[in-house]
């Protein structure tokens, strides 16, 4: 007998199992396929930062929204998020940023977001560890509902949520390929099954393409190996994220202590690279001690790597495909995949159960790159 | 010995029954017991509780736990102070442009 869901996603990653929990908790029947363990992507190796400033509205709408669900999904998926907001300090280093971020500042504020400038003076009451002169800082933004939560955490308690209202979720299952009969979505196939559906949502990350190839579509992202780095356990430093997008650092310290940050390294490329590299030690050592010159005898302890799922304007590609129908576009999050999680997956879910289609998700779909104005974000770091 | 005072993990100080109560709640796999609990995350990276944790697992579920799903031992091997890496930038650039000079 062949098995059916009304949905199966692709992908068992923070957006996959969130879309997983809001799709069972509208009623209907899904199935998760993950190919390795859950979290085993970028979600598993991310920074943990979530962020409200962005330089376009729809991201900074999708972040605003996700920060509010973030702030009762503790309590709404029954486990601890550990969802904490400290805050994200920007660094400005020149008059032309300064202007930028002035410029942002006020779109925010009428998205109604709580965020100021800081003067240089300012910097060292949010984060006393900062060297203002070693960090050639003229100013910064500051929102303090920016913060952090456990990417790992946030999505066992999604999966966990959906699980228990029905949904399958299959770890170590690979998809093999995806069956339309006239351009409609019909069946997904795997190593251990095959299922019978008319929706397939591609939350594969990195492997996207991969996904998408599958049923002719071919998607503009490419995968950029990003590394970062944890120190030794410390006792509370300060509590916002620093970041700067000149030299694209960004660092926080954990709740458990730890310090956690990346920086992009000067010879990146795209492409699956897995190993780490001694040049962003190297770069991340050199720049992290120039912020915070204190940090000099601190140990680091390890260092991973994961892949952004970049496009074009890194904004993400989101919402049901033009030609082939019943395949769902939710990657290229080109970074910012797990801040932009709960808002996301809700979306996309009261798409494909109501049909329901707000005007974000339509301004992010896969066919606004035929259109030559694209409105690119410059607020990326790492 | 009791499991509760059972300490499997001392760079995260995680006793054998915080370990076994993970795998009965469903954290199965290795990676997922990781990141669950953060084994293997501290100073050591695993190295002396991971084949412990092999073990219980193996008891626990009476599954053999696959060699691949076995985490990755990250850079580097032991810690190192970010003063001494940053440096080690500079000092190589330096050696770069006397050889240059050269």
């Amino acid at each position: 007998m062949n098995e059916h869901a009304d949905v199966v996603i692709i992908g068992g990653g923070v957006n996959g199992c969130a879309i997983a929990y809001y799709l069972s908790k509208l009623g209907m029947n899904v199935s998760v396929f993950e190919r390795n363990y859950l979290g085993s992507g970028a979600t598993g190796s991310c920074g943990a930062g979530i962020r409200q400033q962005w330089s376009t509205k729809e991201n900074t709408e999708l972040a605003i929204q996700s920060v509010h669900m973030f702030e009762e999904l503790s309590d709404e998926l029954g486990e601890d998020i550990e969802f904490s907001q400290g805050g994200y300090l920007i660094i400005n280093h020149t008059e032309e940023e300064l202007a930028q971020s002035k410029k942002n500042v006020k779109m925010q504020k009428t998205l109604g977001l709580d965020v100021s400038m800081v003067s240089v003076d300012e910097i060292n009451d949010i984060v006393p560890v900062l060297d203002v002169n070693g960090m050639d800082s003229v100013g910064a933004t500051f929102c303090p509902t920016d913060g952090h939560a456990n990417p790992f955490k946030t999505t066992f308690a999604y999966a966990h949520a959906a699980e228990q209202l029905g949904a399958n979720i299959h770890t170590h299952t690979l998809v093999k390929d995806i069956k339309t009969k006239n351009n409609q979505v019909s069946e997904v196939l795997t190593d251990k099954k095959s299922v019978k559906t008319r929706w397939v949502v591609d939350a594969a990350g990195a492997w996207s393409s991969q996904i998408a190839k599958m049923v002719g579509i071919s998607i503009p992202n490419k995968p950029f190996r990003k590394e970062v780095l944890a120190t030794e356990r410390l006792e509370p430093l300060f509590k916002a994220m620093v970041i700067s997008f000149k030299d694209g650092i960004y660092f926080s310290q954990q709740p458990e202590g730890n310090i956690v940050g990346g920086i992009p390294i000067p010879e990146q490329r795209s492409g699956f690279y897995e190993l780490p590299t001694f040049s962003f030690i190297q770069h991340m050592s050199e720049t992290l001690t120039r912020y915070a010159p204190a940090l000099r005898d601190i140990n680091m302890l390890r260092h991973w790597t994961g892949y952004y799922d970049v496009t074009p304007d890194a904004r993400p590609i989101l919402g049901e495909d033009s030609k082939v129908r019943g395949f769902v576009h939710c990657h290229g999050f080109s970074g910012h995949g797990f801040m932009l999680s709960p808002m996301v997956s809700r979306m996309l879910a009261e798409y494909i159960s109501n049909d329901k289609e707000s005007s974000v998700l339509k301004r992010l779909r896969l066919n606004r790159y035929e259109d030559e104005d694209i409105d690119m974000e410059q607020n990326v770091v790492g | 010995m009791s499991e509760k005072k059972t300490i499997v993990c001392r760079c995260e100080d995680l006793t054998k029954k915080e370990i076994v109560e993970a795998i009965q709640e469903g954290y199965t796999d290795l990676e997922e017991l990781r990141r669950k609990l953060r084994i293997g995350m501290g100073p050591c990276q695993g190295r002396v509780c991971l084949p412990l944790v092999k073990r219980i697992l193996k008891q626990v579920t009476g599954e053999k736990v696959k060699q691949e799903s076995f985490p990755t031992f990250r850079p580097p091997l032991v810690p190192v102070s970010l003063g001494s890496l940053a440096k080690l930038k500079v000092e190589s650039k330096k050696k770069k442009q006397s050889k240059d000079q050269e």
